[in-house]
């Protein structure tokens, strides 16, 4: 028994490391005075002002976040609506077609989505000529569709974890049905919503390929800006710019995270004093 | 004041909605379904429609395929040029082969490492569990694109793991790392890691432990009863994961542009050649409704988990 968790034991340290240690190099190394990533020249900060400076690298951020905003908002409201309907409306006709629309984008191969919604947007443009070209629209709705499958199956997954008898009580009591969703379902699930909301804010600022086959001349976002850098060779200004996007993110994870802890310690202490009160 | 005022307008619209035949409940499905529909089912049929049409310099560049014949009739050209130039290139035949060669290692190699460490944090003490499952998803919120390329200058030649084995003393000479298999199986196995883990922990941390009690009672040894007991009852978790960690991994196109070298050929990489090198609509879409051809089984295997998965968990 003791061998066996031994080995457990490091697997795990291994897997940590696996994982931690290239991003812990990267962040070293975006501080490096040397041109040269493997050179270590002396502790700068060069890196990240000539980041400031980069003109392209900067308007290309700018775009990247609008889009992901607005996908990720979107994504939530049709995510939210499509997840409600696979947990709580039973069978209804063309059932499975949904479901297994919402699951394909999953695992559907990045190229076969991009160039398919290519492909729709051209001919759509040549029947009824919207969208007039390519760019932040396109972007956007090819971002929504593949994020929002995500987030159904978040919300879909805490709402079949979750007892339907309050939902079912409040219809007793002659709640209407939108009525019970904003006041019972809505407080319940906003957990999910919350981080379907960040998951698809990052899938969005982070997709490569997808955002290459439907953007037009004049919209590049971000990660088309990084890997063209990157196919030139390694820059310490990319590593400069993953430093900066770690940080945000574990610094926007770990906010959630404390908020969604501390809200759900006072939901606690609010059930504690209900059922206290009913004793 | 404000309160009849909303009602009343909740009213009026609940009737418009009526007049077409639609309850709010009809709505919430409709609304993505329809989405769904328009941007994800029927840009396949246009992916195979254009696969048929044949290459032409025109805007959009291929050729229609309906045409109006000389006599009012309707006709149509399917034009099987594209496949046919993919079976006679063998390029596209060693591409398909190596991607789902590198795809199926990768998920092995995955699953080696991902299921010891699902079981560990299964096993963990319950308060470790969240912030070691935390410290799994987090690289995955930071850029793809970034932590691949994080490793073109750990594996270079003159990388940092060369640097660290020579001072080591274990190697005299770099070794060739970058631009190889070897390089994009660990470039998938990283950034695929997390996919693997999370399933996996899902099934092992609901396993009941006092089967493996009641195995031990009956004299089964560890790695008897983990054979017996722990490995049937997690497939699911192993289904899942190797799922969701194949799929996407067949067609992965970043990992392969980056670390991949001219030796490692992967049919995402010649898609996106052939579409923006190449200008070749047909073929590109020739290329992907082969692609989606090989992938029809994977992903219908998983919706199938999916869902059974979402039923015993109302259960």
């Amino acid at each position: 028994m003791m061998r066996r968790s031994g080995f457990v034991l490091t697997m795990l340290a291994f897997g940590y490391a696996f994982l931690y240690v290239p991003i812990i190099l990267l962040i070293i190394y975006s501080f490096n005075e040397s041109r040269l990533v493997t050179v270590w020249g002396g502790w700068s900060t060069k890196w990240y002002v000539g980041l400031l400076h980069n003109q392209q690298m900067l308007s290309a951020a700018w775009l990247s976040l609008r889009i992901a905003a607005l996908s990720a908002t979107i994504s939530v409201i049709l995510g939210t609506m499509a997840g409600m309907a696979m947990a709580r409306f039973g069978r209804f006709k063309g059932r499975t077609l949904f479901g297994g629309m919402i699951t394909a984008p999953l695992v559907m191969p990045e190229v076969i989505t991009g160039l398919s919604l290519l492909l729709l947007f051209v001919s759509l443009e040549q029947l009824i000529g919207w969208p007039e070209g390519r760019g932040m629209t396109t972007i956007t709705i090819a971002h929504v569709t593949f994020t929002m499958a995500f987030v159904a199956v978040i919300v879909q997954s805490r709402l079949v974890s979750l007892d339907e008898s309050i939902e079912e009580a409040a219809m007793d009591l002659g709640a209407r049905p939108a009525k019970i969703f904003f006041v019972i379902t809505l407080p319940i699930i906003s957990p999910a919503i919350v981080s379907g909301w960040l998951l698809a804010f990052t899938l969005s600022l982070d997709d490569l390929v997808i955002a290459s086959f439907v953007s037009g001349p004049a919209s590049t976002t971000l990660p088309m800006v990084i890997f063209s850098s990157v196919r030139l060779g390694v820059t310490p200004e990319i590593n400069a710019l993953a430093t900066i996007i770690v940080a945000i993110v574990t610094t926007g994870i770990i906010a959630a995270g404390v908020i969604m802890a501390r809200q759900e310690r006072i939901r606690r202490i609010d059930e504690q004093m209900a059922s206290a009160s009913n004793a | 004041m404000s309160q009849p005022a909303s009602s009343l307008k909740t009213s009026s619209s609940r009737r418009l909605l009526s007049r077409f035949g639609l309850s709010g409940r009809g709505l919430v499905v409709l609304v993505p379904y329809v989405w769904l529909l328009l941007f994800f089912l029927i840009p396949f049929a246009i992916v195979l429609k254009i696969s048929f049409a044949e290459a032409d310099i025109a805007i959009p560049p291929y050729t229609a395929l309906l045409d109006w014949a000389e006599g009012g009739m309707l006709t149509v050209k399917l034009n099987f040029a594209s496949f046919m130039f993919l079976l006679t290139d063998s390029l596209y035949a060693v591409a398909y082969l190596n991607s789902l060669k590198i795809a199926f290692v990768s998920t092995v190699l995955c699953l080696l490492l991902g299921y010891p460490m699902a079981y560990g944090i299964a096993k963990a003490p319950a308060s470790w569990r969240g912030p070691l499952l935390m410290l799994i998803i987090l690289p995955f919120w930071t850029s793809f694109l970034i932590r691949v390329y994080a490793w073109i200058g750990i594996l270079k030649q003159e990388g940092l793991l060369n640097n660290f084995l020579i001072w080591l003393g274990v190697i005299d000479t770099p070794l060739n790392i970058l631009y190889t298999d070897v390089s994009i199986y660990i470039g998938i196995v990283y950034s695929y890691l997390p996919f693997m883990i999370l399933p996996l922990y899902a099934t092992l941390e609901k396993l009941d432990d006092t089967l493996l009690e009641a195995a031990a009672d009956l004299g089964a040894r560890p790695v008897k009863a983990f054979l017996a007991v722990t490995l049937p009852l997690s497939m699911p978790g192993i289904v899942a994961g190797s799922l969701l960690v194949f799929i996407p991994a067949v067609g992965e196109f970043v990992i392969p542009s980056l670390l991949g070298g001219p030796n490692t050929l992967m049919i995402g990489a010649v898609l996106w050649n052939e579409f923006f090198s190449n200008r070749d609509w047909p073929v590109a879409s020739a290329v992907a409704i082969a692609l989606l051809l090989f992938l029809v089984v994977p992903i219908m295997l998983f919706q199938y988990f999916q869902e059974k998965q979402q039923e015993a968990a109302k259960q």
